[in-house]
Formats: structure tokens, sequence, C-alpha cells
């Protein structure tokens, strides 16, 4: 394991290596002008949660899932009525991402960003693969390999 | 990929200063003796580096005062402005509170000496090591000037050795140098 990766960068760091592209999820998500708010805010959130990090690995998942959380309530400001794809609720009221979020809690790391991301907030293979530093490909195969871990443990 | 707009950028850092939360807030300053790096947190000015790159020095004052350290440029407005007056002729002491947390005990008591030495004089490593009660700690004492945290502030170029050389400075001697001159008024920075 390399000490590096888990430990947590000064903020200017993990800013620096994350405001890109993140900033292009955005504007993928919510068009350019929305993206600037939706920008700030997601940053200011991560601010906010910086110092209860324990470790410093997936960050760039971690602040993809603020970004995406963000984006959604920008969705839901502007189109209330329900099933709207990126608000992502469910009949359990729950949103997408807390339900999938808790099942996924015992899977390994990678995994666990994987099918979060994925199918809790319906990201594409290519953002998860920009999320977590890896290829689309080993995207993939990680959410695949997190839903057939998930599959095993619930039958 | 598509880039964060630099308007973007600095609303997002002021904003960010202003939630009160970040440990501490930098930027770097160009001043007639090159650009410095200026930290300050909420309780004042922590760090002037002469090595401009962020980069190592963010993890420095990480590890001192806690990760949320963030280039946010407008919380070091004083800071800058202070020097620009001191380099101009125009200041001869610093009015900017200090946050020296991460010096404690002797290097604490020496940096506080080092503090008091006026504008435009010298003292001796020797005298500050007699000064705090330690007459043989000379060379610990060049080990704290060495590792000021906040030098020209604390003024370590005011430091010589016992002969009147300059012995040795954290920006290198031609700065020490520099300092003295511009002090002594031998010296008009452009």
């Amino acid at each position: 394991m390399m000490m590096e990766a888990m430990t947590i960068p000064p903020f200017e760091r993990f800013y620096a290596e994350n405001r890109d592209a993140v900033f292009a999820h955005l504007v993928r998500l919510l068009g350019r002008q929305r993206a600037e708010d939706a920008f700030q805010e997601t940053f200011l959130r991560a601010l906010r949660g910086y110092d209860g990090l324990r470790h410093g690995r997936y960050l760039r998942a971690w602040v993809f899932t603020i970004a995406t959380r963000v984006a959604a309530d920008e969705g839901r400001k502007r189109h209330p009525e329900p099933g709207a794809a990126i608000d992502g609720e469910t009949a359990d009221d729950r949103p997408a991402y807390a339900q999938i979020e808790h099942l996924a809690e015992e899977l390994p790391e990678k995994e666990r960003a994987a099918v979060v991301l994925r199918y809790g907030y319906d990201l594409s293979y290519s953002d998860i693969g920009a999320a977590l530093g890896s290829s689309e490909d080993a995207a993939r195969q990680a959410a695949s390999s997190g839903v057939r871990r998930l599959r095993r443990r619930l039958t | 990929m598509t880039s964060v707009p630099n308007a973007l950028d600095r609303r997002f850092r002021q904003a960010a200063a202003e939630t009160g939360l970040l440990d501490v807030s930098f930027d770097v300053a160009d001043t007639p003796i090159g650009p410095l790096l200026l930290a300050v947190s909420e309780r004042g000015l922590c760090r002037i580096s002469f090595d401009p790159e962020p980069e190592r020095e963010t993890e420095s004052l990480a590890r001192t005062f806690g990760v949320r350290v963030l280039r946010a440029p407008r919380e070091v407005d004083d800071v800058r402005r202070e020097l620009d007056e001191y380099f101009d002729g125009r200041r001869r002491e610093f009015d900017l509170p200090l946050d020296l947390r991460g010096r404690e005990g002797f290097s604490r008591l020496i940096l506080e000496r080092l503090a008091r030495v006026p504008y435009g004089e010298v003292t001796t490593y020797k005298s500050l090591a007699v000064e705090a009660g330690n007459p043989r700690a000379a060379r610990a004492v060049g080990t704290i000037m060495n590792r000021n945290p906040i030098p020209i502030v604390l003024p370590c170029h005011r430091v010589v050795g016992s002969n009147g050389s300059l012995v040795g400075y954290g920006g290198g001697l031609d700065r020490k140098r520099l300092l003295l001159d511009l002090e002594s008024g031998r010296l008009d920075i452009p």
C-alpha cells in the first residue's frame, strides 16, 4: 500500500488536481451556466468535509459524488417532478445513492466507488474511470466485479 | 478537458476564505528580493518562505496548522502591503499578529527575542543565546534562525557572527546582505 496515496493532501493540491475534471463533469450534467454555481458549492461542501476524511484514497471519486449530489439538488430545484433522471429518487424516498452506498459498504474500496458512481449516480464508465484515475475498461470491470460480489452476498 | 475559468477559480477561493474554515490561506508575492510565499492562519501571519513553489510549503503548512490550506490571495493583502512598505523604506516595524504554533520551548523563546532586535541594528547568535539564559547555545540559535518560519518580519537577517561575518541565511547570503543594506540606508531598492 502506498503511504503517499493514503495521506490527506493539503486542500490546495486536492483542489488543483480535481477542479478541471469536476467542472467538466458539472458542465456535462448541468450546462455551462449552472455548472459555475454548482462548482463553487461542490468545493465548499468538500472543504467542509475535508478535515473529517480518514484517508486520502479515492478523493476524486469522493468529490465526484459530491458534485453529482450538488447537481441532483440543482436538478430538483429546477425540475421538481418525480422521476427526473438526475435526482435518482426511488419508491422508498431514499435517493439511489444512499441505498447503494449502504449496500456497497463492505465491498473493496475501488469496487465500492465504481458501483456507487455507476448505480447510485448513474455516471458513465468514462466518468467513473476519470473519477477513479483509471481507464473506462477498468471502471467497468470494477463495477461488474462489485456487482457479482454483492449478488453472491445477497443470495 | 474543459478547464475552470479564472474568474470562477478566484470566486471559489474567496468564498472558501469567507467560510472561515481555512486553516491557512496563502499567496505568492513579488518583492524586490524575489517571489515570497506568504501564509496566514486565523491567528496571524504564520509563514514567509523564500521557496515560492507552493507545493513543498503547503505540505509543511498542512502538518503544522491543518490540511485546509488554500491559495486565497486577498487574505494575505495586509502582509503584502506591510512588506511593500518595508521594501520602500517606509516601514520599520511590522504590525502583524504572528502565529508561531509549531515552535515551542527554546525556539519560541529565541524567536520572541529575535522579534525585538530593532530595524537597522544587528545582534549575534551568541548574544541571543545569552539573553535567553543559555550562553552555550549559539549553535542552536543558528539552527533556529535557519528554520525561522517568518523571516524578514522576524528579522533573522539581523543576526550575525561574533566577528561580524554574515554566517548564513535561509534565503541565501545575498538576500541577507540586501536586507541589511536596505535597513542601513545604503541601498534604495527600486
